[in-house]
């Protein structure tokens, strides 16, 4: 196994080449100055681009004239309030809790899961939805997976509820679907975004046609990228062309991983548990069918219909004031960025965020935090 | 003294964490905060506590008296390229040498064991110590042996302590714009290497430990520029990104570092970026960050990689009057700061 992930290391080092890296940022220079207008702005819908963006430096690179703003691409970030709370509510009660590490931080109206946790509740981080499986396999008491993340970690939690888990193993789902959400964002008045970098591994499950039809509503082209820095460069040059062209259109620049139709298997094991529902994406907007939710023929597997969740003795608590000046919101729209945040690098902090959004590895303000963002350097 | 330690919210008793030990921002600021506040400094042209070094150094006629010590726990206590016995040793040698001071008078070894703690691993962990010291050019001059009930305290701690006598000591804050930065050898090897052996990850190399004493290296360095070595630190706990931040802090300049230029082995690169460390974030034991003036860093560069635990010796950085205390990282892609390690990426590694 692990001689196979060096290979892999090794093929992937092949997409951190600086000098075709320059190659890539003049060329992108050149075709966003022939746009003839500036600024142009693109969004990308995935915490894992901004990662990379950040660790390689590219905004350093990134021509003046190019807006690349971060979209509501972080699964944790976008986990709204009263989802936290029917986990903590349920940890209250003392039902185990087994959840991914970036969740533990996240606030809720009262509490974190964390600050559960450190009242006594039962609390288990894993890393994958099997392992969640496996612990309730180990255990005779009720265990809850607290699931988050975009479509391709529900195809992970779907894979586990087809699998005939134990009866003592129920999943609460935060889980998102990205592309109604896409739709809120390219309808914002105040966000003009001109194109959409779309997330390679949401679409090697997906399949880019998905992104057709929202091309064709909206007239706004979308590039599919893989997440090395290559890539994004590569991905952000096809995407301001078809910008400065005017001729709307998906581009599948990942395609090493990513094909037409998707993972036709993992489509059906996904749309076989979930459905989508309607929800609010927190800081964003009530997104129609923006959430993934278990299907009735689960619900022996739904925590929501297996245990009577009642959030509301949480709701006494009114929120902080450092909460009220939280403006993750307009930061995942894309309309503001961390250093217009009154409580960044201050109050709000890893170690003790306040917002979702310096929660997670994938957080916008996490990342601006550790990496300085856009500076002038 | 603030009421709480670290950003924890006013409302939680404040108690101390395991980031406050990791090496970094929280563990310096509740030093700052809570161990040095109220003692009475060093005379002048000492370097005292406040100063928050490597170690002190003391006027002593027209010498100093350099002092430091050092508390080892690590687990394992064996591990691939050393253990113990031998960090311990190899620590506070290192860092004498740090403060300019590379030829150590004796150590001093306090031994607390947990009951139960078998002799012949005890008796392992003496013959590591033994063979460091010669290799150091010192020996143990004096030490103390206590024991604790089971469970009371985790196996093994060692503490050891140095004094060196120097003409000129170095200290951690002499950095100038248009100094030069050497890296004395390969980063990450010590942590992940002991991250590789808890996660029971094999590869076909095994993955050592550089941990050894580099007071030998360092003085061949000192001497092939004197005066012309402004700072050093050794890039323990918190990586070599804690060691250029404090740097960068304390001498008030900016630090533009040259990713590419980094010397990283291929195996340590690879495990990291499986582990999703940042080989910048991992501890070393046997390597040194120098401050060079810009005429002088060829002689010492030559005279590093001359020495065998220096082959590896590179450049790869300078100061600038630009950004006073931070630290830029060229990714050879583009430009970012240089992430500071938060809180405790590999528990108890030194």
């Amino acid at each position: 196994m692990l001689d196979t992930a060096l290979t892999g290391i090794a093929r992937e080092l092949k997409f951190r080449d600086p000098a075709k890296a320059r190659a890539l940022a003049q060329a992108l220079e050149k075709v966003s100055r022939e746009v003839g207008r500036e600024p142009v702005s693109v969004m990308h819908v995935c915490g894992s681009h901004e990662q990379s963006i950040a660790k390689f430096g590219l905004r350093a690179v990134l021509p003046r004239t190019l807006n690349v703003i971060m979209g509501p691409g972080c699964p944790v970030c976008v986990t709204d309030v009263p989802e936290v709370d029917e986990a903590v509510v349920l940890a209250q009660d003392g039902i185990r809790i087994a959840t991914y590490g970036d969740m533990l931080k996240v606030p809720g109206t009262a509490q974190s899961l964390a600050d559960a946790q450190a009242a006594g509740a039962r609390i288990d981080v894993v890393y994958s939805a099997a392992e969640a499986v496996e612990l309730a396999r180990d255990a005779t008491a009720e265990v809850v997976f607290f699931a988050s993340g975009f479509e391709t970690t529900a195809v992970a939690t779907a894979a586990v509820v087809l699998a005939d888990p134990p009866p003592n193993f129920s999943v609460l789902s935060a889980h998102k679907y990205i592309p109604p959400v896409m739709e809120i964002v390219a309808e914002m008045p105040a966000t003009k975004v001109e194109g959409f970098l779309a997330a390679g591994h949401a679409a090697t499950i997906t399949g880019w046609r998905i992104f057709e039809r929202f091309v064709e509503r909206h007239r706004i082209p979308v590039v599919v990228a893989g997440f090395e820095p290559l890539d994004i460069l590569a991905g952000l040059v096809k995407l301001v062309e078809l910008v400065r062209d005017g001729t709307p259109r998906v581009v599948n620049m990942f395609p090493r991983c990513v094909t037409p139709e998707g993972n036709r298997n993992a489509q059906e094991q996904l749309w076989k548990v979930f459905r989508t529902v309607g929800g609010q994406w927190r800081g964003i907007a009530h997104v129609p069918n923006g959430n993934l939710r278990l299907r009735d023929e689960f619900a022996h597997v739904d925590a929501r219909k297996k245990f009577r969740i009642d959030v509301r003795r949480l709701w006494n608590h009114a929120p902080s004031t450092l909460t009220q000046l939280c403006i993750c919101g307009d930061i995942m729209a894309g309309i503001a960025s961390p250093t217009q945040c009154s409580l960044f690098g201050k109050e709000c902090l890893p170690d003790n965020p306040v917002g979702a959004c310096m929660v997670s590895s994938e957080g916008t303000c996490r990342i601006w935090h550790q990496y300085g963002g856009h500076p002038d350097l | 003294m603030s009421a709480t330690i670290g950003t924890g919210a006013a409302a939680k008793e404040a108690v101390v964490g395991m980031k406050h030990g990791a090496g970094g921002r929280a563990m310096r600021r509740l030093i700052e905060e809570t161990l040095t506040a109220g003692f009475l400094d060093v005379p002048v042209d000492g370097i005292g506590l406040a100063a928050m070094d490597d170690g002190a150094a003391l006027r002593v006629g027209n010498r100093w008296l350099v002092i430091t010590t050092d508390s080892h726990v690590v687990h394992p206590i064996f591990f691939p390229g050393g253990d113990i016995g031998r960090l311990a040793v190899a620590g506070t040698v290192n860092d004498l040498a740090m403060m300019g001071a590379t030829e150590p008078l004796g150590l001093t070894c306090a031994v607390i064991m947990e009951e139960g703690f078998r002799r012949s691993d005890l008796e392992r962990v003496q013959a590591s110590m033994r063979l460091a010291c010669q290799q150091a050019g010192t020996t143990i001059v004096t030490g103390d042996t206590k024991v604790m009930g089971r469970g009371e305290l985790d196996g093994i701690v060692i503490n050891t302590t140095g004094v060196a006598l120097t003409d000129a000591v170095i200290p951690d804050a002499g950095l100038k714009p248009g100094d030069r930065l050497i890296l004395t050898g390969t980063i990450g090897d010590h942590g992940i290497a002991l991250m590789a052996r808890r996660h029971g990850l094999t590869f076909e190399t095994e993955l050592l430990s550089d941990v050894a004493p580099i007071n030998g290296l360092i003085r061949a360095a000192l001497a092939a520029a004197p005066g012309n070595v402004t700072a050093m630190k050794d890039p323990t706990r918190g990586g070599v990104a804690s060691a250029l931040h404090e740097m960068a802090e304390k001498s008030g300049v900016g630090i533009v570092i040259e990713e590419p230029l980094v010397p990283v082995s291929p195996l340590v690169r690879s495990a990291a970026e499986m582990l999703g460390l940042d080989p910048f974030h991992i501890a070393n034991e046997g390597k040194a960050l120098l401050g060079v003036r810009p005429d002088a860093v060829d002689a010492v560069l030559a005279a590093l990689v001359a020495h065998p635990l220096g082959a590896a010796a590179a450049i790869v950085g300078t100061c600038t009057a630009d950004h006073a205390g931070r630290v830029v990282l060229d990714t050879g892609l583009g430009r970012r700061l240089m992430a500071e390690p938060e809180g405790e990426p590999l528990p108890r590694i030194c």
